[in-house]
């Protein structure tokens, strides 16, 4: 019996040791990385032909791949694009997809399902309006291969179709390609790195993505949204924390690896921390925009419009809202110092602080102390501060300035209101956009002098900009088109659409076990690995 | 017993129905579009009606209003304007966490509030009083961000004892669930333990004189038994009416702390909607939070008939 007993034992000692064995060998064997992220906001909306939010534009970036991506130096290099040629007279492009791309549903990507994805983009895009002007069409030939033909040559076909930011040309398979522009997609399928996990999906707090096994990579290294798109993390968790404190002490310990955009007051924190590198990943930053409304005095007059720009001192305002000297810098340039069209000439009204001539102008254009009403978000720390610095300096000219409080929401609708400011109107408001939007004259909306049927809310009216985007775009050679955006910045400069207050670059920050942070100024979350 | 409560369960309907409408009607009259925060900042012109119409946000609000009331009817609360997610199913999501920290917090500052409370009236006027008291007042003037802060700080940055946000459920397993409840439950209960002591102290304090405690006293019964058996029973339905008040906003109100600790609950999800303007989403929270305020005042009238036998309906 006792021997029974002992012999009993032993096989449970033994069971019980290679079950634990066992667990082990699984537990290690299945670990999955998991790749932790705090985004810059909520994702609200997946569709990214749908919205302009820049925080859908980078979840399209995880699950969607592009046809053209531009690489470093902003140039447009194929992506999904295998090889392509445009016809001696300009008027013909042919493109062929790679072989083996596959969506995440397993069905090849076929030159229909590009072909579909981009007229739904053209349908919502300002680029993609205006490369679409010209197209007379675009049809699939065979399966990898579709044609784009155009009425007169265009300089900006592979830069628009490479286009980095919102809305960026993301191609969806055909059948949800086909959805109307207006209506959001019904299912998020890709042929990205990553697919999205819908089902793990909890709005206002998390956002999961796992590797796609079945993406098809280029052999590139990766240069900014260009290049081979490898997956080095299993998973890839968007952690919404709303509050900055929160998620600096979630960085700190290691509950989560990167920060997309901290404060920068609480850099000098994540700088002193030995686990944590403080980083600015995005190469053209930021520019500030103190957008006047062109509809209703005094700013329909341009003599007001100009003494905005001899009362902006850029350092004032990128000291009260960035703070450190290291993340702004001083530019006048309408198209992003750092970017190839930048220039700075016509830039000296701005650039010399003038309250007197200010003044003058302002009494010229035929201001007599009417009240002006500022719109400020007093959600949004960044622009409240550019409302206030605004509001003083216009007030240190006599201006009788009424700064309206409000969320940014209403701010949104508000800004879309035609009325006078004394029916609901507004004057000035102010907001930013991110280079790679700015930079390119015909994707800088704010420069667009449309009118009120096809110009940014604020309503700017003039030709001649438009004529000079127009010929910038038609433009094939590089050098012309320098010479046109210095005759573009030139009238920008005596038109005013908005007054550049600086230009500025929010650091990002993320645990030093990760290797290969992309430099972009969208986040990428392929090439990252962690050590 | 049994009519009261169909009673009262009918009579929640149209309670909920003027609150809902009234919701309705003041956030279309309200400054902002949520076809404009979809849009984003750089929509082209035009979007932002294209949307609307797309929405059905163009429509006059009386035809929204029987279009929304018809889909109530049938038990759909519609879908939300921004993830094109069902009502139900955002409401779903979030519902677990606010209860979980609820339930841990009234847990929480009840077993600790209370007997603070009988101990502070049983020996009111000393320094036993006086350090409750004093407890009290300290448990309201915190903010709770700021003791939110607080213990992230010393408890999961300081000693990493302890996750600094998030929300496990239960279902992932005991201990992380707890430990990611702690923080939250601590930071929401003293406050209400606050409350609750004081309460509690009042209204034992108000019964240790009345003549049947000093009856009891004569009569030689142990002082204990005379405290919890006698004294408390008889001062719990001011205890119970704090309790329940403090259920139904926790279960709306959390949005500070959840905000602090990350936790996806209904009360960021409120706050959320109302700054993108999802009006899908606030008119079910809404709903949903009318059923609960009225469910909740019902269980405790219903307690009522437990602890005092001459209380029937």
């Amino acid at each position: 019996m006792h021997a029974l007993i002992s012999t009993l034992h032993r096989s449970a000692l033994r069971a019980a040791l290679s079950a634990l064995l066992l667990f082990l060998v699984v537990a290690t064997g299945s670990a999955q990385t998991v790749l932790r992220v705090i985004p810059h906001a909520d994702l609200k909306n997946t569709d990214p032909i749908w919205t302009t939010a820049y925080i859908t534009r980078n979840h399209g970036y995880m699950v969607y791949d592009t046809l053209f991506a531009l690489d470093k130096n902003l140039r447009p290099q194929p992506q999904m694009v295998d090889s392509y040629s445009v016809s001696k007279d300009g008027k013909t492009y042919t493109f062929t997809l790679r072989e083996g791309l596959r969506f995440h549903d397993g069905s090849a990507v076929t030159a229909a399902d590009a072909v579909a994805s981009l007229q739904r983009w053209s349908k919502r895009d300002g680029m993609g309006q205006k490369l679409f002007d010209f197209v007379t069409d675009i049809k699939a030939s065979n399966a990898r291969t579709f044609t784009m033909t155009l009425r007169e040559p265009y300089g900006l076909v592979l830069d628009s179709i490479g286009k980095i930011s919102s809305n960026t040309p993301f191609i969806m398979p055909e059948r949800l390609a086909k959805t109307d522009a207006f209506t959001q997609v019904t299912e998020i399928v890709g042929s990205g790195p990553f697919t999205f996990v819908k089902d793990e999906w909890v709005p206002g707090s998390k956002v999961v993505y796992v590797k796609f096994d079945g993406y098809k990579p280029r052999a590139e290294p990766p240069s900014m949204a260009s290049g081979g798109k490898i997956a080095k993390v299993d998973r890839v968790e968007w952690l919404y924390i709303p509050d900055p404190a929160t998620a600096l002490a979630a960085l700190k310990n290691g509950e989560v690896d990167y920060y997309e955009v901290p404060p920068v007051d609480l850099v000098a924190q994540m700088d002193s921390d030995p686990n944590i590198k403080v980083e600015i990943v995005d190469p053209l930053g930021t520019q500030g925009w103190l957008r006047p409304n062109h509809l209703h005095p005094p700013f329909n007059n341009p003599k007001a419009r100009q003494a905005l720009l001899y009362l902006v001192k850029q350092e004032d305002y990128l000291r009260a809202i960035v703070g450190p000297e290291k993340y702004w810098k001083v530019c006048g340039a309408y198209f992003m110092c750092g970017s190839p069209q930048e220039t700075s000439v016509g830039d000296e009204p701005l650039m010399s602080q003038n309250f007197d001539k200010a003044r003058e102008l302002m009494k010229e254009a035929g201001y007599n102390g009417e009240k002006l009403i500022l719109m400020d978000p007093t959600d949004v720390p960044l622009l409240h501060g550019a409302s206030l610095v605004t509001a003083q300096l216009l007030r240190k000219i006599g201006v009788n300035v009424e700064v309206q409080a409000m969320d940014w929401s209403t701010l949104t609708s508000r800004r879309a209101e035609k009325k006078p400011p004394s029916e609901g109107g507004w004057n000035i408001f102010h907001t930013w956009s991110t280079g790679a939007d700015v930079a390119v004259p015909v994707a800088n909306i704010g420069i667009s002098g449309g009118c009120t049927e096809k110009a940014w809310f604020g309503w700017p009216c003039d030709k001649r900009t438009e004529d000079l985007r127009d010929a910038w775009a038609k433009e094939t050679d590089l050098a012309g088109k320098q010479k046109i955006v210095e005759t573009l910045q030139r009238h920008l400069y005596d038109v005013v659409p908005y007054v550049n207050y600086g230009q500025w670059y929010a650091p990002t920050a993320y645990r030093k076990n990760l290797n290969g942070v992309i430099i972009s100024p969208v986040p990428f979350f392929w090439n990252i690995s962690k050590g | 017993m049994q009519t009261y409560i169909i009673r009262r369960i009918l009579a929640t309907i149209p309670v909920m129905l003027v609150v809902v409408l009234f919701v309705f009607s003041l956030l279309r009259l309200a400054p902002g579009d949520p076809a404009a925060v979809i849009a984003g900042d750089y929509a082209q012109p035009g979007d932002i009606e294209r949307i609307r119409h797309q929405l059905g946000l163009d429509e006059p609000i009386i035809t929204q209003l029987v279009i929304w009331l018809g889909r109530l009817a049938h038990g759909d609360l519609g879908v939300s304007i921004f993830s094109n997610l069902p009502v139900t199913k955002l409401i779903g999501q979030r519902m677990e966490p606010t209860l979980a920290l609820t339930l841990t917090t009234m847990v929480f500052a009840v077993v600790l509030a209370v007997p603070m409370g009988v101990l502070a009236a049983w020996r009111a006027g000393t320094w036993v009083d006086r350090l409750v008291m004093v407890f009290a007042v300290a448990g309201f003037s915190f903010p709770v961000f700021w003791l939110g802060f607080l213990l992230i700080y010393t408890f999961s940055v300081q000693m990493e004892v302890l996750p600094v946000q998030g929300y496990k459920s239960i279902s992932e397993g005991l201990v992380p669930f707890l430990q990611h409840i702690a923080l939250p439950t601590v930071t929401l209960g003293l406050v209400y333990m606050a409350l609750i002591a004081r309460i509690t102290r009042a209204s034992v304090l108000e019964v240790l004189n009345e003549d049947y405690i000093r009856t009891a006293h004569s009569k030689g019964l142990n002082p204990r038994d005379v405290l919890w058996g006698h004294a408390l029973k008889n001062a719990s339905v001011p205890i119970v009416t704090i309790i329940g008040v403090g259920v139904a906003l926790l279960i709306g109100g959390v949005v500070v702390t959840e905000s602090v600790f990350a936790i996806p609950g209904l009360g960021r999800l409120t706050v959320d909607a109302i700054l993108h303007r999802d009006y899908p989403v606030i008119q079910g929270i809404i709903l949903i939070f009318s059923a609960a305020y009225v469910l909740v005042n019902l269980v405790v009238d219903l307690t009522y008939t437990l602890l005092d036998p001459r209380i029937r309906y």
